[in-house]
């Protein structure tokens, strides 16, 4: 398999190999880009400020992949903002005419998110929030936020560098809220940016290099245990086998695995999940290889195979943030 | 039909020349469709025809009712409205109806349940004229009919407002609709009707006085506020009261019993094709099923792109003249096009274009880098997403097949591959079934880039190979067919190209006769294989030799200098096959691949120098012909045959068959496939002779014979023995003939 040897930085990585060896360039294929370089994690660590993406974290947030948009411009967030409105509403009142401007019930607000990028070509993210106003109507009242959504880029420089001017790249989009909200603002932005979404799902190989990956990083704090979920395939009745580690023994596992600190393989990948499948059979005598991956948690973040993340530190928010850019730019792509 | 020259007599006022225009061309689009939906079912067509007379008698009984008349069981007014009631729900009533029936209904002439019966059956097949609404609404002023019918001919206007052909005399009505407030029965449809026909014009401070009188008779009413609302969106400093922010919805779903039919009349009417039809008007319908909201296989209408109207130096940048862009949704006709063709903008979806061939056309004329970008994008993923055969459980073959269609549509129009779709086949065709989608994505394949990718081979030839060894006949030859389009294809766009760039020629060509020489050898190798699993099948070997016809032409009439010989596992068995057709192709085959001119034109292109065509290749050339000939005219194939897979063989060895004749077998009169023709030519030249003596064909007879050949179509062995056989033997034909005698 072409992912042998398929080296990755730790925590963050460059890119995925696996991925089809299909380079685009302007529209015209190119040769598969096979350099595998190893960048340093995103130095963004050090300036960012925790409080300001305190609020990203702790949140179940549903994974989309989202093609550039075109002609999308940052001074204009305003109004876009009063345009996005108005389509909601719109949306809501059935087709009856609405005005633009004028106060509705879910106001809508966008904004970049300045530290959240990794290299010089990543765009700011962008913040989508959705409140409603407060029934009292006092205008003192906090609006509360019934939707958000952002759409980010760490390291996406496997798609930005080959997209000509007027399109914006921010491969991926994280919603959490109701999913009508999502549809509505997912259907603007395809009308009026010209992208597509497409919802992200992960795939059970790479759910294994995620727990392989944030097994081994170190926490300041007392963690939770490392848990992999697995269901049966087949079955008359669905059932689901949960296998926890102490995060302490987890570590221990993958520092005798891995060779080179800083870089994973997917063959110590697959030394890492062997050893787990292996002590599991020892004492239930079941074989969770022939199971599917379904979910993997762990003190970093964690993340379920119909593509739904939650993640857990900060510090780990741009690595994180950089393994699911380059899944939906290969999802792109 | 009769009435309609009635109703163009009308004076049509100027301005509503060019709609008239469109709407009768959106007639004629339905009534193409109509047609060709009759085509399909033409066991129903003289359901349809006796339904259209009985119709048609029903309209005219109606329009000449004077009286007042009481409808009985079995009476001949009963038998014409149910001939409406039927044929409406089936087909809808055509433009000319609504005049006659909408008379009938508010003139008050038949009971209530009659006029209730007619209004409901008013379904349009395609538009409804505005002469017949206009008319209605004066019989409306006459107060005729009772307050229910007027009632639910409103209903029946709001729900149809959109199918009224043009609406500039509804707007004139506005005074008198407005009018009609004061019945309070009326009043909440009036307000939904002034709500559609409001203009900014007939906001004034009268009618926004009336509307508050109103309001305060009748309390705080939706519908008085939607309308109100709207009056205060066109001028909000004429009204000036405070209305609740918050919006319910204004008004009762007055849909009424004709939605649901008008859906499955259009249905009918439209049939398959209702999607890009829809489309072209710009007006999509939205789909009753419910679906993921970012995976509908829905090509978005052509809507302008509103996204940068309020930017200038965007535009000043995007357009090449300073007048304003020309708003899509009114580009219906090609000489629009062309008028506009400077203020156009692409549609804010650019998936939109597949659908919409004036845009396609623009999309020709246009070379900016991220419309096909854009294109790229959407169509990337929606083929993904809905590819029905990488997604599990995806019911939706039928959409994803229409799909594929009109991709293809759209390549073939532009004569151009999508990118979107050449990276799609290459990820997808390693999972393909060879079944699902079989022809859409076949014929896809035709429109693959050539490119100097050089994986080619590993992405579209090994997976196709597999599918092609492993499937059946018809399969196989489908692939020859596809195959052949593509080399076609890349045929031709080099054949533009090389007229366009002759100059920076050499750095290309070698890549492009690379491409297409891997093409050409490939298709070889598949087909010597398939022909021995199909058992020399005479089917698969016409497909085959259907691809060789256009690449016998590559270098004579494509320029391209490349020469490739058919293998011999396909050329032995085309020789000595059982079928006339087969033979007669290989014989235009060999005579297309004209190596004698093509080494004189070698020597005369000096800018072909680089590419010289490989002694092997003549050698191969040279080997075929003497077989040929040796085998249909001078009867010495066993002999002279020199090709190492060919049919030489010992004398000894030939005579151990104990075969009688066996020199002349595969002559053009002995050979299997010709012996049809000689039998016919002795029944013709001697009827009486039923012995069938094929020795009387020689000398002059011969000449006759080979006459009789051409005239039975064969006009590649026609060509071939021209050309060749004065060429080889150096003999005249008569001699050969004498000879072989």
């Amino acid at each position: 398999a072409p992912e042998d040897g398929a080296v990755r930085t730790l925590p963050s990585l460059r890119r995925l190999s696996r991925a089809l060896p299909f380079g685009r360039s302007h529209g015209r294929l190119g040769v598969s880009s096979s350099g595998r370089l190893i960048v340093p994690a995103p130095s963004s660590q050090e300036k960012a400020d925790p409080q300001k993406t305190a609020f990203l974290l702790r949140k179940a947030w549903t994974l989309y992949s989202v093609t550039p948009l075109y002609r999308f411009r940052r001074g204009r967030l305003r109004d876009y903002a009063r345009l996005l409105g108005a389509f909601i509403a719109a949306e809501k009142q059935k087709g009856l005419a609405v005005e633009v401007g004028v106060e509705l019930d879910i106001k809508v607000a966008l904004s970049s998110l300045a530290d959240l990028r990794g290299s010089e070509l990543d765009q700011d993210a962008l913040l989508v929030q959705l409140s409603s106003r407060s029934q009292a109507s006092s205008k003192n009242s906090e609006d509360k936020v019934v939707w958000s959504g952002w759409f980010c880029s760490v390291f996406g420089d496997d798609l930005s560098e080959n997209v000509p001017e007027h399109f914006t790249c921010l491969p991926l989009f994280l919603t959490h809220g109701a999913e009508s909200y999502t549809s509505l603002v997912g259907s603007w932005f395809q009308k009026t940016f010209d992208c597509c979404f497409r919802r992200l799902a992960i795939s059970p190989l790479n759910l294994s290099w995620m727990v392989a990956m944030w097994a081994g990083c170190k926490l300041d704090r007392a963690a939770s245990a490392v848990e992999l979920v697995f269901s049966v395939p087949r079955l008359a009745q669905p059932l689901d086998i949960s296998y926890a580690i102490h995060p302490e023994d987890a570590k221990a596992l993958w520092d005798t695995v891995q060779k080179t600190p800083g870089e994973i393989t997917q063959e110590e990948v697959d030394v890492f999940m062997d050893c787990l499948y292996a002590h599991f059979h020892r004492h239930f005598k079941i074989h969770l290889s022939a199971a599917k991956l379904v979910k993997v948690s762990t003190g970093i973040a964690s993340a379920q195979c119909d593509g739904i993340v939650k993640i857990l530190h900060s510090q780990y928010l741009p690595g994180v943030l950089m393994l699911l850019t380059e899944l939906a730019i290969s999802q792109i792509q | 039909m009769q009435r309609s020259s009635r109703a163009r007599k009308q004076p049509l006022h100027a301005h509503h020349k060019s709609q008239t225009d469109l709407s009768a061309w959106r007639k004629g689009g339905t009534i193409d469709s109509e047609k060709s939906l009759q085509s399909h079912q033409s066991a129903n067509d003289q359901k349809y025809d006796s339904q259209e007379e009985s119709l048609e008698q029903a309209l005219s009984y109606f329009e000449k009712v004077q009286d007042c008349v009481a409808l009985k069981k079995q009476s001949v007014p009963q038998k014409h409205l149910d001939a409406v009631e039927s044929t409406a729900l089936k087909q809808g009533l055509p433009p000319e109806g609504f005049e006659i029936l909408l008379n009938i209904v508010l003139s008050g002439k038949f009971a209530d349940t009659v006029n209730t019966r007619l209004l409901k059956s008013l379904i349009p097949a395609s538009v409804i004229p505005e002469d017949s609404v206009v008319k209605a609404v004066s019989w409306l002023c006459v107060s005729k009919c009772s307050g229910n019918i007027k009632l639910l001919f409103l209903k029946w206007l709001i729900t149809m407002f959109d199918y009224i052909d043009h609406k500039e005399q509804l707007h004139a009505l506005y005074g008198i609709f407005f009018s009609f407030l004061q019945d309070e029965r009326l009043c909440p449809c009036i307000c939904h009707l002034l709500y559609l026909l409001t203009r900014k014009e007939h906001v004034n401070p009268f009618r926004i006085r009336r509307l508050l009188e109103l309001q305060a008779r009748m309390g705080m009413q939706s519908y008085l506020q939607a309308l109100l609302s709207l009056y205060k969106l066109f001028c909000p400093e004429q009204v000036t009261i405070t209305l609740p922010g918050k919006m319910k919805t204004y008004f009762k779903n007055s849909d009424g019993p004709w939605k649901a039919a008008i859906t499955a009349v259009r249905q009918r009417n439209q049939g398959p094709s209702s999607l890009s039809q829809t489309l072209f008007l710009g007006t999509a319908q939205p789909r009753s099923r419910k679906r993921k909201w970012n995976a509908q296989l829905v090509i978005p209408a052509s809507s302008a792109n509103t996204n940068n109207l309020e930017d200038d130096r965007e535009k000043c940048f995007y357009l090449y003249s300073t007048n304003e862009s020309f708003p899509l949704e009114q580009l219906h006709t090609f000489p629009q096009l062309l008028q506009n063709i400077h203020r156009l903008e692409f549609p804010s979806q650019m998936g939109s274009v597949l659908t919409n061939p004036l845009l396609l056309h623009y999309m020709n004329c246009v070379k900016d880098e991220s419309i096909y970008l854009r294109l790229y994008y959407w169509m990337g993923q929606m083929l993904q997403e809905e590819c029905t055969w990488c997604m599990v459980d995806n019911p939706y073959e039928e959409e994803f097949k229409s799909f594929l269609e009109t991709v293809y549509k759209a390549e073939c129009f532009l004569q151009e591959g999508f990118s979107a779709c050449e990276e799609f086949l290459y990820k997808t065709l390693p999972l393909w079934d060879g079944f699902c989608c079989r022809s859409e994505v076949l014929r896809l394949l035709s429109w693959i880039p050539l490119s100097s990718f050089s994986d080619i081979k590993s992405y579209l030839y090994d997976p196709l190979a597999q599918l092609f060894f492993t499937s059946s006949i018809y399969f196989k030859c489908s692939v020859l067919e596809s195959l052949k389009e593509l080399l076609q294809n890349w045929l031709n766009c080099n054949a533009i190209q090389v007229d366009l760039e002759s100059s920076s020629l050499n750095t290309t060509l070698s890549g492009l006769v690379n491409g297409v020489a891997e093409l050409v050898r490939f298709v070889g190798w598949i087909s010597t294989v398939g022909l021995r699993l199909e058992n020399n099948s005479m089917l698969l070997l016409y497909f085959i030799l259907d691809f060789y016809e256009i690449v016998c032409d590559m270098y004579l009439k494509y320029n391209l200098p490349l020469l490739i010989m058919l293998p011999a596992g396909i050329f032995y068995p085309a020789l000595l096959s059982m079928d006339s057709v087969n033979l007669n192709q290989l014989c235009y085959i060999m005579y297309r691949t004209n190596l004698v001119a093509a080494k004189e034109n070698e020597l005369c292109k000096k800018k072909m120098l680089q590419f010289k065509f490989s002694d092997q290749t003549y050698q191969v050339y040279n080997q075929y012909i003497i077989a040929m000939v040796g085998c249909l005219w001078t009867s010495s194939a066993f002999q002279k045959d020199i090709h190492p897979q060919g049919l030489h063989m010992d004398d000894e060895l030939l005579s151990k068959t104990a075969v009688k004749e066996l020199r002349n077998s595969f002559n053009i009169v002995y050979h299997p496939a010709m012996m049809g023709y000689s039998i016919q030519f002795l029944q013709q030249i001697c009827p009486d002779d039923t012995t069938f003596n094929f020795k009387l064909i020689k000398g002059k007879k011969w000449n006759w014979y080979l006459e009789y050949l051409y005239t039975q179509g064969l006009k590649g062995l026609k060509v071939f023995i021209e050309s060749s056989i004065s060429r080889v033997s150096q003999a005249s034909c008569n001699k050969a003939g004498n000879a072989e005698a």
